[in-house]
């Protein structure tokens, strides 16, 4: 990716003059984000993500045996996340066979995801994300995360948080957050970050381009202010899939006829 | 799950099941699952196609660009039909090169395309012998419950009649300039595949995965508009009688209609 | 200290559930002194206990549980079962056949790889493997019917309350019905029409697992079925 360097020093005082980003969003606005649970019926866990023009499925398999054994651990689980696009998501077509690219970002989405999971307690088995980029608008591996963390809590897999994510950086001597497509591509830099909200940790981090110190750490604040409102979003997908059920139900019947679950018991 | 290692009872009751004229999920024998097509809702591909046909899931791209000819067709452009068994769709794929059925899937669709002459392909020349137009055709499977050639085909012919093909001008010093005008790619015939399964003495259409486990074989028919057959493929360790495979193609004329109808309604 | 949610209310991982002292019930945690979820469920408050009733999830084997699982390999003196958990369970030939092993006894005449058995788990080994037993009444290899999947944290809804939902079922569709802990249930009935009728009321049960009042809303589900059908 070409990025332009060309402002080497950063006078906001030219731009004050009411700068706005390309697609007209304030310069610490999100793209609008939809998120799905329970997209791919053969998947124990999955969700499908908008994120701006991003359209992204994530689908999660496991805990399961791990091929080949030796790659097991005897006394802990295995996360393997896989990010890969459709040859038809980019322009131009691009080979649909992995690239160096598409490694190295499965595995920070690995290192990114895995602290949220009690690995643990699935010794010699591998938990399965598959990343599947459908049409990709900046920001993807970020858009990914927030898919692959729905998708494992879609699963039914332990979970100590969610994990959220999204990207800010600079654009025409702006800091900004979640880049567009066009932004990405043209910006001077993009610090893609992911985040565990209960814990205040962040568990990805990259950046590319020409940034101050300075306008790093401010990249990266405003990046988490992203990813705390990405997490009430994804909260909302995952408590969706059973809202509609629920709202017709309250209409029918009184609630007194309730039936604790817990006391159910095999025979 | 285990090497596709098929479970006896499974076998049992569907054949038990198909030979009383039913299917397991109350279909009849020569019954569609719920088939919902929608075309060009990708903005990065010059042409898409999102095809459920019940829980298999698949989308088309079509994607337009510039390569270079084949040797004793100077003149005249390619189209390449891709299949990618994404590993998110079913539990037993794999991320890794494409299977044998992969390949299958794609060389029967492409198969039923070009034999049809779908696409006049000299008239997609640009710099004779050096330069011509590329289609790429990727067929990209995202949930896996059985009958993907007859999925994959209709999103195919789908995906290609809503195909806005960019206007390429070709400079005298013989430099290729895409515009921005499109026009709509020209389909000279209609080709849609259909599948017919033998379970038993019974042919059945569009199996689920279950049925295409336990399935004896299978003959894929292309039909085009004018009831002209373009592609046939059997496979499966069976034969079949002249009789049936006579019976398979009237089924196939009379159902290539019928899906035809649902694949070209977004023209 | 303080209840962040109401009981039956939805939760998802991380949501904070309790904040101070309280016992810790299944799929939750304890992190800095307060209580999260670990899953998608429904919180549930007792008096001195909060628990998540998982809503998704695989299946983690315990002894006693009844499985249905598949016959994937046969090894010296003991069969491989597939039993869609992380590891593949072991029935040997004593817990088979009750005798030990022998070198030239034809194992495939007892089980066959694809051959469908309902098994009890009857020990985990060191590594976790779950070891099978078909000795017992009602278990072995199975010769008819089919098997339904459904997610197994939803096996209890549908066993209900001291069986009170399964019996209704049993009642409203004389179809044989062994429910394995770990999501299969094996159906067998009389004629197609009552195997579909079970198909629908089960799956009817997985996608409102989370609703209240549902033994009522399927029995009712099921009266209407059969006037339908008479």
């Amino acid at each position: 990716m070409s990025k332009t360097t060309k402002k080497k020093t950063t006078k906001r005082k030219t731009s004050k003059k009411k700068w706005t980003r390309v697609d007209g969003r304030k310069p610490d606005e999100l793209r609008p984000i939809h998120i799905e649970s329970g997209v791919i019926p053969n998947a124990d866990g999955s969700a499908y993500i908008e994120m701006g023009r991003n359209k992204i499925i994530a689908g999660v398999y496991g805990p399961r045996e791990m091929h080949p054994k030796r790659f097991s651990k005897p006394n802990m689980g295995i996360l393997r996340c896989r990010y890969h696009m459709a040859p038809f998501s980019v322009d131009p077509r691009r080979s649909p066979a992995p690239s160096r690219r598409d490694k190295e970002i499965s595995m920070v989405m690995t290192d990114a995801i895995e602290p949220a999971l009690f690995l643990e307690r699935y010794p010699r088995s591998v938990i399965d994300v598959f990343v599947e980029i459908i049409e990709a608008d900046g920001g993807t591996r970020c858009a990914s995360i927030n898919a692959a963390a729905v998708a494992l809590a879609d699963a039914g897999i332990p979970m100590k948080d969610l994990v959220s994510s999204c990207a800010s950086g600079k654009y025409e001597g702006n800091l900004i957050l979640d880049l567009g497509d066009y932004e990405d591509k043209n910006g001077e830099s993009d610090v893609p970050v992911a985040y565990l909200p209960k814990n205040d940790q962040v568990t990805l981090l990259q950046m590319e381009g020409i940034m101050t110190q300075d306008e790093t750490e401010k990249c990266i604040e405003l990046a988490i202010e992203g990813c705390k409102q990405i997490y009430e979003i994804q909260k909302e997908a995952l408590k969706k899939k059973y809202g509609m059920v629920e709202a017709t139900e309250e209409t029918e019947e009184a609630p007194e006829e309730e039936e604790p679950v817990e006391e159910a018991e095999e025979e | 799950m285990s090497n596709n290692i098929v479970s006896r009872l499974k076998r049992k009751k569907i054949v038990d099941v198909v030979a009383t004229g039913k299917r397991m999920d109350g279909r009849e024998l020569l019954q569609y699952r719920d088939l919902e097509i929608k075309t060009n809702f990708l903005a990065k591909s010059e042409g898409s196609a999102e095809v459920k046909l019940g829980k298999t899931h698949v989308v088309v791209g079509v994607k337009i660009g510039i390569g270079h000819p084949f040797e004793d067709t100077p003149d005249a452009g390619v189209m390449m039909v891709n299949a990618e068994y994404t590993p998110v769709a079913h539990p037993t794929w794999e991320p890794g090169p494409p299977p044998k059925d992969a390949i299958e899937l794609a060389r029967v669709v492409d198969r039923g395309l070009r034999a049809a002459e779908i696409i006049d392909m000299s008239k997609l020349g640009l710099i004779s012998g050096v330069k011509v137009q590329m289609i790429f055709v990727d067929l990209y499977v995202l949930n896996y419950d059985g009958n993907l050639i007859d999925a994959c085909s209709a999103g195919a012919l789908a995906a290609l009649t809503t195909t806005e093909a960019p206007e390429y001008k070709v400079s005298k010093k013989g430099e290729i300039k895409k515009t921005d005008k499109t026009e709509k790619l020209k389909l000279r015939a209609h080709p849609l595949a259909v599948t017919v399964c033998k379970i038993g003495d019974s042919l059945i259409v569009d199996p689920t995965y279950d049925e295409e486990e336990v399935k004896d074989g299978r003959i894929t028919i292309t039909v085009d508009e004018n009831g002209n057959l373009n592609a046939i493929q059997k496979r499966g360790p069976v034969g079949f009688t002249l009789d049936e495979i006579k019976k398979c193609i009237n089924i196939a004329s009379e159902k290539s209609a019928e899906i035809k109808a649902i694949a070209l309604a977004g023209e | 200290m303080s209840v962040k949610f109401e009981t039956r209310d939805i939760v998802v991982p991380g949501d904070l559930l309790y904040e101070g002292r309280i016992r810790t019930g299944e799929n939750t945690f304890r992190s800095e002194g307060n209580v999260y979820s670990n899953k998608v469920g429904l919180v549930n408050y007792s008096k001195d206990r909060v628990s998540v009733i998982a809503l998704e999830g695989t299946y983690t084997p315990l002894v006693g549980d009844l499985v249905v699982g598949m016959v994937s390999d046969i090894e010296l003196g003991q069969w491989v079962v597939d039993i869609s958990t992380s590891v593949n369970a072991i029935l040997t030939m004593p817990d088979a056949i009750n005798k030990s092993f022998r070198t030239n006894f034809d194992m495939t005449r007892v089980l066959d790889v694809g051959d469908v058995v309902v098994a009890k788990i009857v020990d985990l080994d060191r590594r976790r493997t779950p070891i099978l037993s078909i000795l017992g009444r009602d278990l072995g290899k199975v010769h008819e019917g089919f098997i339904m999947k459904i997610t197994p944290s939803k096996i209890p809804r549908l066993i209900g309350k001291k069986g009170s939902m399964i019996n209704m079922i049993l009642r409203g569709t004389r179809c044989q019905i062994t429910i394995g802990q770990n999501g299969k249930i094996l159906i067998n009935g009389r004629n197609r029409e009552d195997e579909e009728l079970v198909v629908k009321v089960i799956h009817k049960i997985e996608t409102e697992a989370h609703t209240s009042g549902l033994t009522n809303r399927i029995q009712e589900y099921l009266r209407t079925i059969k006037e339908d059908r008479n």
